[in-house]
């Protein structure tokens, strides 16, 4: 995005070239966030809606699917709705239109909790093993250095059902089968590989002077990492975060694996958001749609490292 | 510039309070000790996390353990080996991740290279639609997958809708996860609309790092469009591609979340990719032993690529 006005003033693309490439574009922006618009959709979809044939593009919005997305409901016939009291509040109400009694909630709180925990103890944890790793890597002649870069990443390529099945018996062994401390670990264990390489690039592009000033200042090496360094890594530390925070938020495999409730996380629980007869689609894309927000905010976010972040630094531009 | 002020007040702070150099030297760790203290940590962890479990899994692959069954290890040497590698099943489920691996990678770098050409012509709005095009891939792809086997519904779901309304064919006459022919294209197709931007995100940069000189160099020349197109941007993008590619294909010969999700590997074993076997053989049938037997041998084939990004990835970063 940046150098961008740099190129072409030589064959600068007529305007209808021009015209033609911002159609094939958009066109395709348009077809490849359809998919994404109609879990939105369906969100705010009554089930009938969700499911009607032909699609429906336009329907009265409900709230119907968040409200069978929080709680737990059963069905109840019409007189014996008649006889209850009138509803305390108004998803009760929206539930009972239909036929349907609020029994309790969801587990779908505590889903959503342990996506956040797991999501940010793991982060956090990345990050700061990964800032001091890759300051070392970065300042430091470290025996074997490239050897050692190179076991990092390797560890990251792992397929992760490959090592899933020791991992799973050294979690039952451990006592860290479905709990949110070996969830973070492991997490941390696989963000830490590019939390490493990402930040060493980043690290890598601070002036060594401003350091060696502050050592010649007397300063300790602690001391001018400290005030030196981190201050200036702040941007790449950030981005570095929420390229882990990502990562943790979208896992799928190994939270399916070693946990079973615990420390299940939103991603292996929204496929078994099930109503009666079948999947409660409005329910799915309610859930869906809450746990893709963050993402949509994080990507924005992350803009201009996008490009580092997803080739372990290896394009910077 | 403002490094010179940060520098100046480094200095300034410093003399005001630096403590007498005796006290520091101390104080101050020496270098090695700080170079051992802050990689040390990242390295336990993953020796603790990758390698010990590793590890593990290579010794198990030599046995018949079954890990719902509480008996001995049950050395068999390298029967597990010999099972997969002479196992007609397998094979075919080699062959299946080979024609996903295939054919998601060829229509990525198409369609990817293509936008990515198109995107650098630089027309009004073009950073907002990147952006746009880009979603998918940051996107969770197990929710998604999920979400897609709705979208896919031969009756209900809008895509045979879509498709139905462009080519005149009745919505319900082809289902896309049902069936035998178009489940393996279904689930290249989905993995496509997912990580096509990838492919062009990373395209793009190498659009941008070729000078305009040599453009003008060839426009002096009188270099056709098209010309210029196979002898300077093709070749120049070519090690950023490269590096995409490689990347893809580690990523979809591990894949396991979106297709696990979308068509857990069905109808029969059509797309049951390598991962989805492992995942049974481990945590269905428990047969640990055969599935450690396997992990090894996916690691194997991984690292191996591995190996090759890194090389290609130091090639590219030297340019």
């Amino acid at each position: 995005m940046s150098g961008a006005r740099l190129h072409r003033p030589f064959s600068e693309p007529s305007p209808l070239l021009r015209w033609l490439a911002a159609l094939v574009v958009v066109t395709y922006a348009i077809v490849s966030i359809l998919p994404i618009v109609w879990i939105g959709m369906t969100a705010f979809k009554s089930q009938s809606d969700a499911i009607a044939y032909p699609p429906k593009l336009l329907f009265t919005p409900t709230l119907e699917g968040f409200v069978d997305l929080f709680t737990v409901q059963t069905r109840q016939p019409h007189d014996f709705i008649a006889k209850l009291p009138p509803p305390a509040n108004w998803y009760e109400k929206l539930a009972r239109s239909h036929d349907m009694v609020i029994v309790g909630r969801s587990r779908v709180v505590e889903r959503f909790v342990n996506s956040i925990i797991i999501g940010f103890g793991s982060t956090i944890l990345a990050t700061l093993l990964g800032t001091l790793a890759a300051y070392g890597f970065s300042r430091f002649k470290v025996p074997l250095a490239d050897d050692l870069m190179f076991f990092i990443l390797s560890t990251r390529m792992m397929p992760p059902i490959a090592v899933a099945v020791p991992i799973y018996m050294m979690y039952r062994y451990l006592g860290l089968y479905d709990t949110r401390t070996g969830m973070i670990l492991l997490y941390t264990a696989v963000n830490v590989s590019l939390a490493v390489w990402l930040l060493k690039g980043f690290i890598d592009e601070i002036p060594r002077e401003y350091e060696e000033a502050a050592l010649i200042d007397g300063y300790t090496r602690l001391q001018a990492f400290r005030k030196v360094v981190l201050p200036q890594a702040v941007t790449g530390i950030a981005a570095t975060a929420i390229f882990c925070l990502i990562f943790s938020w979208n896992e799928y495999a190994f939270d399916l694996l070693l946990s079973s409730s615990e420390a299940q996380t939103m991603p292996p629980f929204i496929p078994f958001i099930i109503g009666e007869g079948g999947q409660n689609w409005p329910a799915v894309a309610a859930g869906t749609t809450l746990f893709l927000a963050p993402i949509f905010v994080f990507t924005i976010a992350l803009r201009k490292h996008l490009l580092r972040g997803i080739t372990f630094g290896a394009v910077r531009k | 510039m403002t490094g010179m002020d940060t520098t100046t007040t480094f200095a300034d702070r410093a003399s005001k309070r630096a403590p007498p150099r005796s006290a520091r030297r101390v104080v101050g760790l020496s270098d090695r000790a700080v170079v051992w203290l802050f990689i040390a940590p990242t390295m336990l962890l993953l020796l603790a996390i990758n390698i010990f479990p590793l590890i593990w899994a290579i010794r198990l692959s030599f046995t018949g353990f079954m890990a719902n069954l509480p008996r001995p290890l049950g050395f068999v040497g390298i029967a597990n080996y010999v099972d997969i590698l002479t196992d007609e099943d397998l094979w075919t489920n080699f062959q299946v991740t080979a024609h996903f691996v295939f054919w998601t990678i060829a229509l990525q770098v198409l369609i990817g290279l293509a936008l990515a050409l198109l995107i650098n012509q630089k027309f009004r709005g073009h950073s907002f639609w990147t952006t746009v095009i880009l979603l998918p891939m940051m996107l969770s792809p197990a929710v998604v997958g999920n979400f897609w086997t709705l979208l896919l519904q031969p009756q209900i779901g809008p895509f045979n809708y879509f498709i139905g309304f462009f080519t005149g064919a009745p919505a319900s006459s082809f289902t896309m996860i049902g069936s035998v022919k178009l489940a393996p294209w279904t689930i290249v197709m989905v993995n496509t609309w997912m990580w096509t931007p990838y492919v062009m995100l990373i395209c793009l940069a190498g659009l941008r790092s070729i000078p305009e000189f040599i453009y003008e160099a060839a426009e002096v020349d009188r270099a056709s469009p098209w010309r210029q197109f196979w002898s300077i941007t093709l070749p120049m993008v070519t090690p950023f591609l490269m590096l995409a590619v490689l990347f893809q294909a580690i990523q979809s010969f591990e894949m396991f979340d979106l297709v696990n999700l979308l068509t857990s590997g069905g109808p029969g074993s059509t797309t049951e990719l390598v991962s989805i076997t492992l995942k049974r053989a481990a945590f269905e049938k428990w047969e640990t032993g055969y599935a450690s037997a396997l992990a090894v041998i996916l690691f194997v084939t991984v690292f191996g690529a591995a190996n090759i990004y890194v090389r290609v990835l130091n090639k590219v970063k030297q340019q």
